[in-house]
């Protein structure tokens, strides 16, 4: 998978269509990213399937949003699974990125990891390397949804009741792009307590990530209290594709999240 | 435009967590953790996660700084040495060495932390000796 994707990039350098690529490279014996500036520089060049797919990926798009900010005029390339890809579609809805300036480089996750993240399409819609797996239901949702209502609330206030509040979900997340949050504010959270008011806190990042979380799953990777964020932000995208028709990432991008726009209220 | 990854380790604990800290034009502007560090995997704590923000932080102490008629002034490293070994030794042949305590820190390599141990038992007579992180 690694050469295809170096093939691709190398032309893209070479040709000067790109300033600079996002993707991941070894470095001292480790994996992270790594912005390509030489066609010379890729023979370290990585997809992130260091013991198993997809164990080492990075929010190259947050990365991508950041570095773009400073350099709004500069074309990149930038590496993506299906899931970083609804990641720039939604950036590119929510005016983050500029679309002209970007270049994805697509792989095709393996039928293992789409199980792994039950990831409904672990594909982007242009890929170079890799082979189109099937998409996975979210078995997690399910998992929970089968326990009665109070025990399903007492799951998550255990869960919650282990998050030592390091804003790593907010800090890793490509789609968490204020500049003020929420979760930051006295007026609305308590932010003294640890562990954080519960289950506000959780809630109300679950709340911001309706219409946005695009199921990456990066928050759930680094949280060092292991809570399965990814299951609670896919139900959350499973209640606005019920009541919206919208899930992001997955139509086009100029298509605005439908908790952007005034409309009329879903009725029940 | 110069941007680079940079591995790194956390300076704030003794952990040992791995970061990249990112650097943009010469000015550190982000950390991400390092998926492959064994210590953690891909996970900070909150202060790990903003450790880029003290290395251009304006609070920054650059200069020694010595308290003079109750306002810190900046100082020689000289003086301030001077200064800092005349005040332990008074101290010591006043209140005798169990009056002083030494806090190691996260933020420097093993020898030097060996080094402050020595000091406080050797030179100065007291096993006052604890870390940082309780200060």
């Amino acid at each position: 998978m690694n050469e295809k994707v170096k093939a691709k990039v190398k032309e893209l350098l070479a040709s000067g269509r790109i300033k600079g690529f996002w993707g991941l490279r070894t470095m001292q014996g480790n994996i992270g990213p790594f912005l390509f500036s030489s066609p010379d520089d890729l023979d370290e060049l990585v997809v992130g399937d260091r013991e198993r797919p997809g164990d080492t990926r990075y929010p190259l798009n947050k990365l991508l949003v950041n570095l773009a900010r400073c350099y709004p005029e500069e074309v990149f390339g930038v590496l993506v699974r299906g899931c970083d890809e609804r990641g720039l579609k939604t950036l590119y809805s929510w005016n983050q990125l500029n679309p002209e300036k970007v270049v994805p480089v697509g792989i095709a996750c393996p039928q293992e990891l789409a199980e792994a993240c039950e990831c409904l399409k672990p594909f982007p819609d242009e890929f170079v390397a890799g082979e189109k797996a099937e998409g996975s239901e979210f078995v997690s949702v399910a998992n929970v949804e089968s326990l009665s209502l109070e025990s399903r609330l007492e799951h998550w206030l255990d869960q919650f009741a282990k998050c030592i509040k390091c804003y790593g979900c907010r800090d890793i997340c490509p789609v968490c792009f204020c500049k003020e949050c929420t979760l930051e504010k006295d007026d609305f959270i308590h932010t003294g307590d640890l562990p954080p008011e519960n289950p506000i806190f959780h809630l109300t990042r679950a709340v911001h990530m309706a219409g946005r979380c695009i199921d990456c799953g990066l928050c759930n990777e680094a949280c060092p209290a292991d809570i399965p964020l990814r299951t609670l932000y896919k139900k959350v995208a499973d209640i606005i594709d019920e009541e919206f028709h919208y899930r992001p990432g997955y139509g086009d991008p100029k298509e605005k999240s439908p908790l952007n726009i005034l409309g009329e209220a879903p009725k029940h | 435009m110069d941007y680079r990854t940079v591995l790194t380790t956390c300076a704030y604990c003794g952990c040992g967590c791995g970061l990249y800290l990112e650097v943009l034009d010469g000015r550190v502007v982000n950390t991400i953790p390092c998926k492959t560090t064994p210590v953690n995997e891909g996970k900070l704590c909150v202060k790990g996660w903003n450790i880029h923000e003290f290395i251009h932080s304006p609070n920054r102490l650059t200069r020694p700084l010595i308290r003079k008629n109750g306002a810190l002034t900046e100082a020689s490293w000289e003086e301030a040495l001077d200064y800092t070994a005349g005040r332990l030794w008074e101290i010591k042949e006043k209140h005798g060495s169990d009056s002083l305590a030494f806090l190691a820190s996260a933020k420097v390599t093993n020898e030097e932390n060996y080094l402050i141990q020595k000091f406080a038992r050797a030179a100065v007579g007291t096993n006052n000796v604890d870390h940082c992180a309780r200060l």
